[in-house]
């Protein structure tokens, strides 16, 4: 031991000291250059893990190709009867599922030992949180546009026009902003991503299926048909089809903007309280 | 920004419970500024816990905390401007790159867009991860990540900087690398906690040390202090002629003390030995007839050191750490 040497590092010391000295100190940025620099990061993530999107287009996309032409002309009598029915949905569907990642992103943040420099950096606290809201939004409209341009691939011409699309589009991506605060939730208090990601599936499969994002309930027996009414998802779905087709339903739209507002009044403080406790 | 105080950390009676679990114990903790300061334990002991409590992360349930003259809960704030945290999971974002991970911190602190680049640029350059700086922190090796992690938290340079167990998992090139920018570190001002459970690194590194187990510090002192407490050191010799052991221990019985005989034929050695002792017992041992290929003189090592203060041993094997797991829970 006595007569050992120290294996020499390749950290150049000099300039490590330079690094060191170096720095002047900054003024802290305010809450909303912070809030922009966490949307930043969100974008960086959407550039470098595009598969993650792939993820989430992918299964609608699928859905709308299988359903359109397999079931399109038994359900509606023709497949571009049924692609003006359900391709709304499908749009309400494609941006729902994106809504989980918000929550396993934030679990992989938090497993990974990153969200520990955020808290104790001398920044505005709820900035990471509405920062990676701005980032996930990008990814929104990316999954809700990817949609879309496929439908008017497969000849989908909405009365509504490039308006009403993008109105549809604007309440969906609205209503996703309240509900990824629910997964955010789950996302801060379950133990892995990937338990996150089957815990959010498996709550909103079976909620897209049991609405009326695929058939008219008006044929489902009278129970089902009453759960379908009242799922959200399908007050929203009917909503995005009234703006596509050109035809606002007020009613349609006030409830989802409602349903959205609740679930962000309970799930955000929620948040809040938990990635400052955890 | 400069006001001077005396203890860069000053915490008492500091506890912490997870469930049922006592995580920590009513820690005292007094640390200067401007050394190293070392906090040693093995897993489990309470010591990230500590580090979080100090660090803002999590309140303390009983004690309180000063870290450079505020409370950590009541001025939770302002101590955030003045301290870094290097977690024992490395605080970095693998989803982006080294530079990216920079900058992104550069811009949280304050800096305009392009200061923060430049300021991304000069670390990288610094730690040696400039040709890696473009890529994504998953592909990096454990040493790249860790370096990139310390350059993360001085991208402002803090006064009090918390490094916990920095080098755990590191190939011993890479943890000499983390060492000499420790020592920079301090050079340059900034206070180090340094949380670890290799008693050889405390040894390295640290002025002074708190030996903690089962949340309570056990022990406090210089690292000499603490292998002075457990006794003195042991000469260890071996002999050309392996045959002439018998009578050499005899020779060393008289003049150092007990002797233990070595495993190894021709090695033999005597506790008991100081510096002069040792010197003295060398020349006889020559002088007798006794040629040797090999002496030295050892220090109790902080292993001993542990076992003495604790009862067991400091290393406990445990398949994830109970830090860890208190952490991820």
């Amino acid at each position: 031991m006595t007569a050992t040497t120290t294996a020499p590092g390749s950290a150049d010391t000099a300039a490590v000291r330079r690094a060191i000295s170096s720095t002047p100190r900054p003024t802290r940025p305010g809450p909303l250059s912070a809030a922009l620099t966490f949307g930043w990061r969100g974008m960086l993530k959407v550039k470098h893990v595009p598969e993650q999107l792939l993820d989430v287009t992918v299964t609608p996309v699928m859905f709308l190709l299988m359903f359109t032409y397999l079931f399109g002309g038994a359900i509606a009598g023709s497949t571009s009867a049924y692609l003006d029915y359900t391709l709304p949905g499908l749009l309400v569907m494609s941006v729902l599922f994106t809504t989980v990642y918000s929550g396993v992103s934030l679990n992989t943040d938090l497993t990974k030992g990153v969200v520990d420099r955020f808290r104790t950096l001398p920044i505005w606290r709820p900035a990471p949180l509405l920062g990676s809201l701005l980032g996930d939004s990008v990814r929104y409209v990316i999954a809700g546009t990817v949609i879309i341009v496929v439908g008017v691939a497969l000849g989908f011409r909405p009365d509504g026009g490039v308006l009403g699309a993008v109105a549809a589009l604007g309440l969906v991506v609205a209503f996703s902003f309240g509900l990824s605060w629910v997964f955010s939730v789950l996302g801060l208090l379950m133990r892995s991503p990937n338990a996150v990601m089957n815990a959010g599936f498996m709550a909103i499969f079976p909620l897209t299926f049991l609405s009326n994002v695929f058939v008219d309930p008006a044929t489902l027996p009278g129970p089902l048909e009453a759960f379908v009414d009242v799922n959200p998802i399908s007050v929203l779905a009917t909503a995005s089809r009234s703006l596509m087709a050109g035809a606002p339903d007020g009613t349609a739209i006030v409830v989802s903007l409602a349903v959205a507002a609740g679930l962000a009044a309970v799930f955000l403080p929620l948040t809040t309280r938990l990635y400052r406790s955890r | 920004m400069s006001t001077q105080t005396a203890l860069a950390i000053d915490a008492r009676g500091l506890g912490k419970s997870f469930g049922e679990t006592r995580a920590v114990d009513g820690v005292d903790l007094a640390v200067p500024a401007g050394a190293i300061y070392g906090v040693l334990g093995p897993n489990g002991a309470g010591k990230t816990t500590t580090i979080r409590m100090l660090a803002t992360l999590i309140p303390p349930d009983a004690g309180s905390a000063r870290v450079l003259g505020h409370d950590v809960v009541s001025e939770a704030a302002t101590v955030r401007e003045l301290v870094s945290l290097t977690g024992q999971l490395a605080s970095v974002d693998e989803e982006l790159t080294g530079r990216e991970n920079l900058r992104l911190l550069g811009r949280l602190l304050g800096y305009p867009r392009a200061a923060a680049k430049d300021r991304a640029d000069e670390l990288l350059d610094a730690f040696d991860i400039a040709e890696a700086g473009g890529k994504l922190v998953k592909h990096y090796s454990g040493g790249m990540r860790r370096r990139l992690d310390i350059a993360a938290s001085i991208v402002v340079t803090p006064r009090l900087m918390f490094l916990d167990e920095p080098t755990t998992g590191l190939d011993p090139r890479s943890r000499n690398q983390v060492w000499e920018i420790a020592r920079a570190l301090v050079a340059e001002g900034t206070t180090i906690l340094l949380c670890t459970q290799y008693l050889e690194e405390a040894d390295q590194l640290a002025d002074g040390i708190a030996v903690i187990d089962r949340g309570r510090v056990i022990a406090e002192g210089t690292p000499a202090d603490l292998k002075a407490s457990v006794g003195t050191g042991s000469l260890y010799l071996r002999l050309l002629h392996p045959g002439q052991r018998a009578e050499a221990a005899q020779l060393l019985e008289r003049t150092v003390g007990p002797v233990v005989l070595e495993p190894e034929p021709a090695a033999l050695s005597a506790t008991g030995a100081d510096a002069g002792r040792a010197a003295i017992a060398v020349a006889e041992l020559s002088r007798a007839g006794f040629p040797l290929v090999h002496f030295s003189l050892q220090q109790p090592s902080l292993d001993e050191v542990f076992l003495a203060l604790t009862g067991h041993a400091a290393e406990e094997t445990s398949p994830l750490s109970d830090d860890l797991q208190e952490h991820l829970s």
